[in-house]
């Protein structure tokens, strides 16, 4: 039944936040810790357990597709409400903060990702030298 | 009719975020069809118009939400409310493989590290430069660079004036919405193409808002994998902000 999909979801997420709240609680921080990785890692774990066990059939599934496939248009909404009218009357300081913390981030996802794959790359061939390719 | 209008809306809030934002995916498919030949993804296009009409929303009616400020769209705030963007992230989790996160997990924390530090290091630099010279201010507009939540957290820990915290927040918010609008463009220039640099990507923009729609508009199968280490990034700001960052930004000013 689809309503099992989504319960499934709706389980994983609300054990996830609660992690994550008490988590940042613990540590002090009026922020959730994770709390939507957590969530994920939790539905993906159990679904590959749950679909071990052939307890997962189409229907099921199809509850937790739905809520995925709207992720778009939830985020479009999402967009709709930010506050971008007070970002831009910011003024230039805070316009040019965010613009060159934007470009650093930008500049920095090809160096973090060559640093973590020549050491993958190297351990490799080291063990296996024939399968340097993966 | 414009008062039973207004009650229909709020009775019914919900459907009519459905409805409105329904029309405006197809609108914008449309136009990404009919002008860029999908060039220009349809996704990209409706979050660069949810943006837009949130700006105009906002100079018309002062109000801080967006379209939510307008009477018949109220309804658009709980669909794009935190509750159901965090179900939606979360079910795009299903199906993503668990080997793939192992495999990034190690360049995804140490993206965390580095994107919260370079942020923080650009909305210092750029404050120093607009002539800030005390560390509260200072530490408080870099921590607003690493997200809007931070920035207010940060300041009112170390106590920072308003219109500081004001600063900060407005840093944060241009950092989401850029990393929303531009990340499509720039996703091709990155390798932003595959599990692992979505990983990476996430750690080091953090922004858990611009990064769910950045990748949505790049390549909805990337959105788990970037949002898995976005999760964490606000929670380690404001951890850091008030305590490493400002003893750091104290100990390396002069005087």
């Amino acid at each position: 039944m689809i309503i099992y999909g989504v319960a499934l979801l709706a389980i994983c997420t609300l054990v996830g936040i609660s992690i994550g709240q008490v988590l940042g609680h613990l540590l002090g921080l009026p922020a959730n810790v994770g709390g939507v990785g957590i969530a994920m890692i939790l539905l993906i774990l159990s679904g590959s357990y749950l679909n071990k066990k052939g307890v997962i059939d189409p229907k099921t599934e199809q509850g937790v597709e739905f809520w995925s496939a709207v992720y778009i248009p939830v985020v479009v909404a999402m967009a709709a409400k930010q506050n971008v009218f007070g970002a831009f009357s910011g003024g230039a300081m805070a316009i040019s903060a965010g613009v060159t913390a934007v470009v650093l981030g930008f500049a920095l996802v090809p160096v973090l990702d060559r640093m973590g794959k020549e050491k993958t790359q190297a351990s490799k061939s080291i063990s296996s030298p024939s399968t340097d390719r993966v | 009719m414009f008062e039973s209008l207004l009650l229909v809306s709020t009775k019914y809030s919900l459907i009519v975020g459905f409805a409105v934002i329904g029309l405006t995916m197809w609108f914008s498919y449309w136009l990404s069809a009919k002008f860029t030949r999908g060039r220009v993804h349809g996704s990209a296009i409706a979050i660069l118009l949810g943006l837009t009409m949130a700006y105009f929303s906002g100079a018309f009616t002062g109000g801080h939400k967006g379209v939510v400020d307008v009477p018949l769209l109220s309804g658009i705030g709980l669909l794009g409310g935190s509750m159901l963007r965090d179900f939606a992230i979360v079910a795009t989790g299903f199906g993503v493989k668990i080997e793939e996160i192992k495999r990034a997990g190690k360049s995804g924390v140490l993206a965390l590290f580095f994107g919260i530090f370079s942020s923080f290091i650009a909305g210092a630099a750029i404050a120093m430069a607009f002539g800030y010279t005390d560390a509260v201010s200072i530490t408080t507009i870099g921590a607003g660079a690493i997200t809007y939540i931070v920035g207010p957290v940060t300041g009112a820990a170390i106590g920072a004036s308003s219109e500081v915290m004001a600063l900060s927040i407005a840093a944060g918010l241009v950092k989401s919405i850029l990393v929303m609008v531009v990340t499509p463009f720039v996703a091709p220039l990155i390798q932003l193409n595959n599990p692992r640099t979505a990983v990476i990507f996430g750690g080091l923009m953090g922004t858990s808002s611009g990064v769910a729609a950045g990748l949505a508009a790049t390549d909805a199968k990337l959105v788990p994998y970037g949002c898995l280490t976005a999760a964490f990034y606000t929670a380690l700001g404001c951890l850091l902000g008030p305590s490493v960052l400002f003893l750091a930004v104290r100990a390396l000013l002069p005087g």
